[in-house]
């Protein structure tokens, strides 16, 4: 079918509406009005005629699509200050929309890393203008050093949302102790990059199997599962909230599992890449784009992600957005930084690798993408109630596509799914009432 | 084939030869022809991991004839005459680049080697901006020796020449692995049901890896022993037998394939102390008298006598260790020979 975009909305008609905070999964038009969601309306007969449509430019004709609450992604790297040559706020927030996001939050590992209120203000400033709404993470620690407290509350009170050592862990079990004590009188999630960095041992790839083939330095699961366990521990003795970020292996998803049945105050969440790839496929081609951390773990791990997505252990998906320059990434695999971009791969995957796999729908696809994050992180939207943002991604859940990276918005095309077929296309992405991004 | 016209042509005392599988008989004065195209399944030497056992028996049958040659007075044969070598040492190395070296010059290429302490590599440069511009200059063949596994692949997809790994890492060091095995051959024939210890630290060799690739692909059972800290995770995957114990492991077997344990292994919590390896994988002469008077001894080099290896077992009647240097160099000759062309014309860009 053919589908026309007008490039301001008022209806969104004929689509299938799935809203799983206000349990909508049903046919219908979806109402906006200045910047929010007026009304739903399911089940309309049939939609106008295509020379009222041109009337009447304003409705988007959304038939065979998906009306989705914008996605939101708690987890990109926007490289905004000090790499602009690999992304900056408003590249980052361009490919989001592309990619169907409505909001992102953009960790702290910039240079200057985000760490005081004048940073933080200082993201928000640039992203004034930008495709998408972007939320800041402040780190956990002065220069993300590992030593000193950052003025939380500062950041906060600027608009972080959350606090992250990003990259890394706070290596002291009394320092992140003491951060998450800290962050309970603001209810903002401690999200943790588990990592033990001495066991990791600058291994750059999974230990196992592979790593013994190719000889290459390994990082066992265990030094991402001790730090998922430690974390986990210090929750359940602080109360605090608790965001473990890109899960990667079998034996953090039970800890987290455990965590949950314990009442710790958990969530998780799993990147597009670690449950669509595995370390073996680093053998075929020692392809840089393929290096990452977490490494990219074995077949049982990535089973044991995505049925964690699936039963409910992981709470949402983040791309972990990780935008490189072509001359750092081009390079022998140990020299390339690791990281690749995920933003307008996201949905293509989900619906490649999970919806048509089988392992799960489009209603708790969306729940991953939308409806938890937003929850975490405590930001407008993820829902299509009545009166909530016009925060809203249309999308195509059956058309194939090619994977194309120098066709991305965003800067980087660090990508290692160039020339994959996915399934699942962004038709259109409106954020606070405004359309952001149109495929066209 | 081009390589027994220069083998045998004008000498006189060679009259039939077994090569390439294939019985050549010599007429006076007349070129031979081989019945099958001497051609390996690959572009390039990147690894043993996957090598086709014939691919593996035709380097070694070529190696023969260029072994016979080293003998000689005039130790040069012209079929790499007009192409351009270079060596790419991004890491130290004297066995591997002067075997190299002179394999190269023994076929008569033009050679051109490369170490980063003196070039642009100390400035920064890639390796793909490197090769790009070597390859500026119309050479033909990259021999690459890198510290980061899967180098010479990533290589292969920066340059159109020949190339050549000659140690990425820990991953392969396939010439070293064909030289060891073109020692055992020569030793044994077949390699079918023979039996290999390689001793030591596994999980950072490269030796360890391309000899087990190789091994394994020929029918041999290969075994591996070390502390566990030194043996990678899963490598039984490799189809190996693991031992902790190297008398049980050397129980049994042909060849001992004995790996030279780096000093800095004591430094990171890998090893208390290289007394204490020594002790408990130091190969000397009473082991060696339990394991057998037949058994071969083989070391990649380079050596630390009393660490690894007793004096008197490395000097001893059954280490091969000075016969895998010698091989070293014909099996390089016959890698280069095969790779650029071998038996057909030679292929000039």
């Amino acid at each position: 079918m053919s589908v026309k975009f007008p490039k301001t909305v008022s209806i969104i008609a004929g689509g299938r509406i799935i809203d799983p905070a206000s349990g909508i999964d049903a046919v219908g038009d979806v109402y906006l009005k200045g910047g929010v969601i007026d009304k739903i309306e399911l089940k309309k007969k049939a939609l106008k005629t295509t020379a009222e449509m041109d009337a009447e430019r304003s409705i988007a004709d959304a038939r065979g699509l998906i009306v989705a609450p914008g996605f939101i992604d708690v987890h990109v790297h926007l490289r905004e200050p000090g790499r602009e040559d690999e992304e900056t706020i408003e590249s980052g927030a361009r490919a989001a929309a592309a990619g169907g996001f409505t909001s992102v939050c953009c960790m702290p590992n910039t240079d200057p890393p985000i760490d005081d209120q004048e940073t933080v203000q200082f993201v928000i400033d640039q992203a004034r203008d930008a495709a998408c709404r972007v939320y800041p993470i402040g780190a956990i620690t002065q220069g993300q050093r590992g030593e000193f407290l950052t003025e939380i509350g500062d950041m906060v009170a600027a608009g972080a949302v959350g606090i992250s050592e990003d990259g890394k862990s706070v290596a002291s079990a009394e320092v992140q102790r003491r951060a998450m004590e800290y962050v309970r009188m603001f209810d903002i999630p401690v999200i943790s990059h588990c990592e033990d960095a001495a066991l990791a041992n600058n291994g750059v790839m999974n230990e196992g199997t592979v790593s013994t083939l190719l000889g290459m330095s390994g990082q066992p699961g265990a030094a991402e599962e001790i730090m998922v366990a430690r974390d986990i521990q210090l929750a359940a003795f602080t109360g605090a909230r608790l965001h473990i970020a890109h899960v990667s292996t079998a034996g953090s998803v039970k800890l987290i599992k455990r965590g949950k049945r314990d009442g710790v105050r958990v969530t998780g969440e799993a990147a597009p890449h670690h449950f669509s790839l595995i370390d073996r496929m680093i053998a075929e081609s020692f392809n840089s784009n393929l290096r990452v951390n977490p490494p990219l773990r074995t077949e049982k791990d990535r089973k044991a992600v995505i049925a964690a997505l699936a039963d409910g252990t992981l709470d949402c998906i983040a791309t972990d957005h990780a935008p490189h320059s072509v001359e750092e990434k081009d390079n022998e695999f140990d020299k390339a930084p690791p990281g690749m971009v995920g933003l307008e791969t996201a949905l293509g995957l989900v619906g490649k690798v999970l919806v048509v796999g089988g392992f799960l729908g489009w209603p708790r696809a969306i729940e991953l993408l939308s409806t938890n994050p937003a929850k975490i992180v405590k930001v407008p939207g993820g829902t299509l109630a009545e009166g909530a943002p016009a925060d809203i991604t249309v999308f195509n859940p059956d058309e194939e596509w090619t994977v194309a990276p120098e066709k991305f918005f965003s800067l980087s095309h660090n990508s290692p799914f160039a020339g994959w077929s996915l399934t699942g296309r962004v038709k259109m992405t409106i954020c606070r009432g405004k359309v952001t991004h149109i495929d066209e | 084939m081009r390589l027994l016209i220069w083998t045998y042509n004008g000498t006189s005392q060679a009259k039939t030869r077994k090569t390439m599988g294939t019985t050549v008989k010599a007429k006076d004065g007349a070129p031979r022809k081989a019945r099958r195209a001497a051609q390996l399944s690959s572009r390039h030497l990147l690894g043993l991991e996957g090598m086709p056992a014939e691919d593996i028996q035709l380097i070694l049958e070529t190696a023969v004839p260029f072994k016979e040659i080293l003998e000689r007075p005039i130790k040069k044969v012209p079929p790499l005459r007009g192409m351009t070598v270079v060596n790419l040492f991004y890491e130290p190395s004297t066995r591997t680049r002067i075997s190299f070296e002179l394999a190269e010059k023994r076929l008569s290429a033009d050679v051109v080697s490369f170490t980063t302490s003196s070039s642009s590599v100390q400035k920064g440069e890639t390796l793909k901006d490197t090769i790009k511009n070597i390859e500026a200059m119309k050479t033909d063949v990259v021999v690459i020796r890198h510290s980061f596994p899967g180098a010479a692949h990533y290589l292969t997809t920066c340059c159109s020449s020949i190339v050549i790994n000659a140690g990425d890492g820990a991953h392969e060091h396939p010439t070293q692995g064909l030289l060891d095995i073109y020692t055992l051959w020569e030793k044994f024939g077949s390699l079918k049901g023979r039996t290999i210890l390689i001793v030591g630290d596994i999980a950072h060799s490269r030796v360890a890896r391309s000899n087990i690739f190789g091994l394994v692909t020929l029918g041999a059972t290969v075994r591996v022993c070390g502390p566990p800290t030194l043996i990678p995770v899963d490598v039984d995957k490799l189809g190996v037998e693991v031992f902790y114990d190297l008398d049980q492991a050397l129980a049994g077997v042909d060849a001992i394939n004995v790996l030279r344990i780096q000093k800095e292994r004591q430094s990171g919590a890998l090893l208390p102390s290289l007394r204490e390896y020594t002790l408990l994988f130091g190969l000397n002469r009473e082991r060696l008298r339990r394991a057998g008077p037949d058994v071969v001894v083989m070391h990649p080099g380079p050596m630390n006598r009393g660490v690894e290896i007793t004096p008197e077992v490395a000097d001893g009647p059954q280490s091969v260790i000075l016969s895998q240097v010698t091989n070293g160099l014909a099996v390089r000759m016959a890698v280069l020979y095969l790779l650029c062309g071998g038996g057909k014309k030679v292929n000039r860009r």
